[in-house]
């Protein structure tokens, strides 16, 4: 690469920061001030691709096109004012991270609804008027439009330190980011606040879709690259900082344009294609920031944040009663597979869908158990999930371990990932354990992806089915019962044991922890551990139960399934994430069927569960037992 | 003999000097209170003792070992406890579970994952509720309880490892006075029985003059006093810090 | 208690489940999976094309006395899910085949999945070469051209532009890293003096296409070998434009002819790549005429590539159907055998040394006719003249048969 190249590209990545720091802005701003994991953020920036690109082609010209793109901006601030007033203000009580589950289901309905709205194809919008061309510069053509993004990005920029530092509005949203309950105590209406903070965010987010038309076309796969890349943006920059956004931006696009410019690098003894590495570049810088800094570039240590919800209930022994209904229901399970035989009513199929069932319950208790009880939200429990499925294929595809031997050992490698990620991510907390554990997982998936020869690359594993008894599923289907059964309650006794409670004291209280002699980070790291060790044990079930595996079981959605199985059954509940998980498999696997919309028809089940048990399910009905006078 | 003893104990926040060469001992049995106005920099001292914050220089001998800048479980292992100027409790865990969780560190059982916590050290856990009148209340969530309740649960903790040194911080701030009395009452009591020493600190002068051995005083972050409950009341540095000149502890507190 | 609320609910479910309609067979049930909702712009005319063969099948009375029905399920563009769904349809659906997929590691599992459970499986859109080679299986058929076929209809045009000094631009994933191992091999053995000067391989959806298109240009290639598509390939496009990346170089390109891909790009289209594609409007064979009237008629919508890669594979079910005179899984694997079948690109077969159907694909120039994206200087290439013999094609197929 030439000096002038070099420089080049470093303008590229300037253009390229723009965007991304326009996304990034006002997911960090909601999430200062609110402290809600908005998923949908990507999801409003789609939207506002969407709707200025209807204002460039439908209206047209300079207005439909510049004046379009601040209308969009304003359009979706309203949808985000409106999706804070009529959603998430009702569940601002639930417990942590629950809003989470709201958005999630919100990226399916708008996905859907601009599905339906717009159609399947891309919509390319025309050039920006004024801006067509390009422009000479080291002798190469930079198109004119990313000379303009180059320059908007600090502006908007300036324009938010100035809003933040110079207005009353302003000084409330700084006073919110550092110390939510000083605002209430302040005597400032806390709804307004957070009304006008989603809509002011979800209004960037309108604005940096927009200004992208020119450039790429409006699409459907965007909500989630968008997502992705605000967060590790925010994150990188540190939650709420602004400035850092921009920085983080600025470090992102930059490694990336010359990871793109490098290109292939002959070393000799191995070829490189640096392009290949924009693929987890800015996971890595994520990973890199988090574990040099950990609240970001410029992001400060955040005061510990009280929650609002409802505390938890003590964990209690079951009761004879439903020890007895327990037993019943297991006895029940092992009689699955004649069920299935029977002509009348039965089909093979169940048995397919209950270990799809059982192994979603091995995922969701073992992600419960450092998210619930170890206050440890996991964005990337995928990773153990996927070491644990990579484990098992490749060992019997390189090593020809026999099947048992292979289901054994596919734990362990979960466990020792889970150990050397764990490590570092119990020395952060909150949102920045999530995304440094994100962070981890992406790098894994990354290196499977990439890593053609020996994982498959894109491709996976395939051909990796068990031996006679068990291709039978009637077999299988014990096995993974049996496993699943002493997975569950497996964690469950670690929960009642000693163990259970250092891990809850820490998360309780880490520094009331510290004073009676517990090495929260080190219980915290060993919690952490065994969850990836149980979560192994489901991968390892998950490759044979398939034949064939791919990067997929560590994609983030996966990670983000976890999280919904234990939101939805109820993070503060034992049971919660058993029941999540049913629920979430035996829908999916139904809504699927149901409809051509099944993505939004999901989105609307889960928004009806959010509303109607802001505890989860299971939550729900421990708290109307509670009331009942009962014990759980 | 004394049990802890600091020298030159220093710490500064940014500009601000919290703590500045504070050198005092604490006795075998000792009943020490640390008084002084907000911001003197009493928590900070406390912070210091019990680990969790690294002193910039200065040494806090425990039995003659150098125990500054170790972690907080370390120092508490080494027999010195605390309470915290905000109570904190375990919120998601019943009153005795509190408390067992705390015996079952001392018992050095914190990574058992076999045997339900439940039925470790049961008896001692309400053995050391009953000495904090909460015997009552075992079976309660901690979150439930009142906040004076839940200062006597974390004094219950504190004495699960048996501790030669127990460091309160504010044990009685949020009370009234009669609740007051019946706390720092029942704190005197246990390190007589136990022959334990404690170093806290308390608003209230009544209290303190009843009940402390001795009194150290903090200005500024500075130790400027250190004797018994009439020297201090006699102080004149000591009163000009609290009331200006002139004013006398008896015309004050109420 | 928590073991017990779980098992409840579970059962509750799964009974649920149960649901399950089971009546008597009067139609024969053919199960289609597909990413559908992750590739809505290639599936949705596709899932049309399959109506459309449909209506006409059954119009006329279906296959051995019977209709088809054909239960469509999304996979969740996921190959974990998509096993599940594969063993759905054929177990609670009681389906007498599967077919659909689209993205590559997708195809490869339910290949290997039809394999397994012996199912007959008739991939019809995934491109990857290891669905009828490396790992291809006595079960599974393809219908599409595959990568290593499109990428060989290109070559001539490759050679032909005469460029010492090549780039290649390609999705980091299956497809589009074999694509660039065929071009870079077939390249190698028709001209051994090219040289690669530059390879970009952006992950895919998320091209830095400024970063990437001034890279290729500052590598000075003669030519452009271009496996993007899609949403890369827009940007990539408008990028390049600007940049004048593609001035007075040859830009070779896979799929970039599909109206799926070509449409979004309006006005923005590179005139005079040369590409494989679908010009619906330029064909005029009596197949395809026939097709595009009833598609147009029917959906009062011109048709995509999607639409006629749905279509046939429905045709060609049918006629796998009728020659086998059966719905027996050993039956229609001997029946696809060099099964002869007539879709809107003509007549084609499935070979039966690899399974692979011969259907061409269309090769030309793109062009820009009243600011929309079309193909010029067309030419059909059969799909026969670029696959290797039966004789080489035994060994690229170590597992099957
Ligand atoms: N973590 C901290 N960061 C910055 N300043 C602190 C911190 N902790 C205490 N201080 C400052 O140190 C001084 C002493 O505080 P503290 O020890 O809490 O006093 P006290 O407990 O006597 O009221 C005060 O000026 C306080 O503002
Ligand atoms: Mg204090």
């Amino acid at each position: 690469m030439t000096l002038n190249a070099f420089l080049f590209q470093i303008l590229n990545g300037l253009s390229a920061a723009s965007g991304l720091f326009l996304i990034a802005a006002g997911l960090s701003l909601i999430f200062g001030v609110t402290r809600i994991v908005n998923l949908a953020h990507g999801s409003l920036y789609m939207l506002g691709t969407y709707i200025a690109y209807t204002f460039a082609t439908k209206i047209g010209g300079v207005t439909g096109f510049w004046g379009g793109i601040v209308a969009t901006a304003l359009i979706v601030g309203v949808i985000g004012a409106l999706i804070e007033i009529v959603l998430l203000r009702r569940i601002y009580r639930a417990p942590e991270l629950f809003q989470l589950l709201a958005t999630f289901a919100l990226v399916l309905v708008i996905n859907d609804a601009a599905l339906w709205l717009w159609g399947p194809a891309d919509l390319l919008g025309p050039r920006a008027p004024g801006f067509r061309g390009a422009i000479e510069i080291l002798g190469r053509r930079l198109p004119s439009y990313d000379l303009f993004l180059i320059v908007i990005g600090p502006l908007v920029l300036l324009a938010l330190h100035l809003t933040l530092s110079r207005t009353r509005f302003g000084r409330l949203i700084r006073a919110a980011t550092q110390d939510r309950e000083m605002v209430g105590a302040l005597g400032v209406n806390q709804a307004v606040l957070f009304t006008s903070v989603f809509a002011l965010g979800a209004a960037l987010a309108g604005l940096g879709g927009a200004l992208q038309i020119a450039r790429e076309p409006a699409n459907l796969a965007t909500d989630l690259i968008a997502l992705g890349d605000a967060f590790v943006v925010v994150v990188v920059g540190g939650m709420g900082s602004i400035p850092g956004a921009y920085l983080a931006a600025v470090i992102i696009a930059e490694v990336k344009a010359l990871c793109v410019g490098i290109g292939v690098v002959d070393f000799g003894f191995v070829t490189i294609n640096f392009s290949k590495f924009t693929l987890v570049a800015e996971f890595l810088v994520m990973a890199i920031v988090l574990i040099a800094r950990p609240y970001g570039l410029l992001g400060k240590a955040q005061g510990a944040v009280r929650s609002i919800a409802e505390p938890e209930e003590p964990i209690r022994p079951a009761t004879p009663l439903l020890k007895a209904l327990g037993a019943v229901v297991l006895v029940l399970l092992v009689c699955l597979p004649l069920l299935a035989q029977s002509t009348y009513f039965g089909s093979p199929y169940l048995l397919v869908l209950g270990i799809d069932v059982l192994i979603a319950i091995i995922f969701a208790a073992s992600l419960h158990f450092i998210m619930g009880p170890g206050g440890m939200h996991s964005f990337g429990h995928a990773a153990y999930f996927g070491l644990g499925a990579y484990g098992a294929a490749l060992l019997v595809k390189w090593l020809a371990l026999p099947f048992g031997a292979a289901l054994v050992a596919a734990p362990l490698l979960a466990l020792a990932g889970a150990l050397l990620f764990g490590w570092f991510a119990v020395r952060l907390s909150g949102v920045y354990l999530a995304m440094l554990t994100l962070a981890f997982a992406q790098i894994v998936w990354a290196a499977v992806f990439q890593w053609e020869g020996f994982t498959g690359g894109s491709n996976g594993v395939i051909g990796v089915w068990p031996p006679p008894p068990f291709d039978k599923s009637w077999v299988y289907f014990l096995l993974t019962l049996v496993l699943a059964v002493a997975a569950v309650l497996l964690l469950r006794r670690v929960l009642f044991a000693p163990f259970g409670y250092a891990m809850r004291a820490g998360r309780d209280s880490a520094l009331r922890a510290e004073a009676i002699g517990i090495d929260v980070k080190r219980v915290h790291w060993l919690g952490f551990a065994i969850a990836g060790l149980i979560c192994g044990v489901a991968g390892g079930l998950f490759a044979f139960a398939k034949g064939s595996i791919s990067p997929e079981t560590i994609h983030i959605n996966r990670s983000i399934d976890g999280l919904v199985m234990v939101l939805l059954g109820g993070v503060q509940t034992l049971t919660g994430p058993i029941v999540g998980a049913s629920v979430f498999a035996v829908l999916q696997d139904t809504v699927m069927r149901q409809t051509e919309y099944w993505r939004a028809l999901m989105g609307a089940i889960i928004l009806v569960l959010v509303l109607a048990f802001p505890q989860g399910i299971v939550g729900a009905f421990a708290a109307l037992w509670r009331k009942a006078g009962g014990r759980t | 003999m004394s049990v802890l003893e600091l020298r030159g104990l220093t710490k500064s926040f940014g500009g601000v000097h919290a703590v500045r060469d504070v050198s005092f001992e604490i006795g075998a049995g000792e009943f020490l209170a640390m008084i002084g106005p907000n911001g003197a920099g009493k928590s900070t001292c406390f912070n210091m003792i019990n680990g969790q914050l690294a002193p910039d220089s200065g040494d806090i001998l425990c039995d003659g070992k150098n125990i500054a800048g170790l972690a907080p479980r370390d120092i508490w292992r080494l027999g010195v406890g605390r309470t915290f100027q905000v109570a904190a409790t375990f919120g998601s865990m019943t009153v005795i579970e509190n408390v067992q969780t705390a015996l079952i560190s001392h018992a050095r059982e914190s990574y058992r994952l076999w045997r339900p916590a439940a039925s470790r050290h049961r008896t001692r856990a309400l053995e050391l509720l009953r000495q904090v009148n909460m015997q009552d209340a075992a079976d309660r969530p901690s979150r439930e309880l009142a906040y004076g309740d839940v200062k006597r649960v974390e004094l219950a903790i504190a004495l699960a490892n048996d501790p030669k040194l127990l460091l309160m911080d504010e044990p009685t701030a949020g009370m009234g006075a009669s609740e007051r009395h019946g706390l720092i009452e029942l704190v005197k009591r246990l390190v007589v029985e136990r022959g334990i020493s404690v170093l806290f600190t308390e608003h209230s002068m009544d209290v303190v003059f009843a009940f402390a051995d001795r009194i150290v005083v903090l200005a500024r972050g500075r130790l400027i006093a250190d004797g018994d409950a009439a020297s201090i009341r006699d102080n004149v540095q000591v009163r000009e810090v609290y009331f200006g000149t002139g004013k006398t502890f008896a015309g004050a507190s109420a | 208690m928590r073991p017990t609320h779980y098992m409840l609910a579970l059962a509750t479910a799964l009974g649920c489940a149960f649901a399950a309609p089971a009546f008597a067979q009067d139609t024969i049930k053919i199960g289609e999976l597909n990413s559908y909702k992750a590739q809505p712009a290639f599936l949705e005319p596709y899932k049309r094309g399959m109506e459309l063969a449909l209506e006409e099948i059954n119009g006329k009375g279906g296959v051995l006395g019977k209709k088809i029905e054909l239960i469509v399920r999304d996979d969740g563009a996921n190959p974990g899910e998509a096993v599940r769904v594969a063993e759905e349809l054929v177990t609670r659906e009681g389906v007498v085949m599967l077919t659909g997929t689209f993205l590559s590691n997708i195809g490869l599992a339910v290949t290997n999945f039809a394999g397994q459970k012996k199912v007959f499986f008739l991939a019809s859109e995934p491109l990857t070469d290891k669905i009828t080679w490396a790992d291809g299986n006595k079960y599974t058929y393809r219908l599409r051209a595959s990568t290593y076929m499109q990428t060989a209809m290109l070559m001539p045009a490759a050679i032909a532009a005469n460029a010492k000094r090549w780039a290649i631009v390609y999705p980091n994933y299956e497809y589009g890293q074999s694509a660039a191992a065929t071009f870079k091999d077939m390249l190698k053995k028709a001209q051994p003096g090219a040289e690669i000067v530059t390879e970009q391989a952006p992950p895919i959806g998320k091209i830095e296409a400024g970063a990437v298109a001034q890279a290729i240009d500052d590598a000075k290639p003669d030519a452009i070998f271009n496996v993007l598509f899609g949403a890369d390939l827009t940007k990539f496009v408008r990028e390049g434009n600007t940049r004048g990346v593609f001035k007075n170089r040859t830009v070779v390109s896979l799929l970039s002819g599909e109206p799926e891909y070509l449409d979004p790009l309006g006005e923005e289209t590179p005139v005079g790549w040369i590409a494989t594609g679908y010009p619906w409007d330029k064909i005029k064979t009596p197949d395809h005429v026939a097709f595009l009237t009833a598609y147009q008629k029917k959906f009062n919508d011109y048709p995509r590539l999607g639409s006629i890669v749905g279509y046939t594979t429905i045709k060609s079910i049918a006629a796998g159907l009728a020659a086998a005179k059966s719905t027996d899984t050993e039956k229609l694997v001997e029946a696809f055998k060099g099964l002869s079948v007539t879709g809107p690109f003509g007549t084609f077969t499935y070979r039966a040394s690899d399974h692979q159907a011969t259907m061409g694909a269309y090769v030309g120039k793109l062009a820009l006719e009243k600011g929309k994206g079309t193909m010029i200087d067309v030419k059909y290439v059969d799909g026969a003249s670029v696959l290797p013999s039966d004789a080489d094609t035994k060994k690229l197929r170590p597992s099957a048969d």
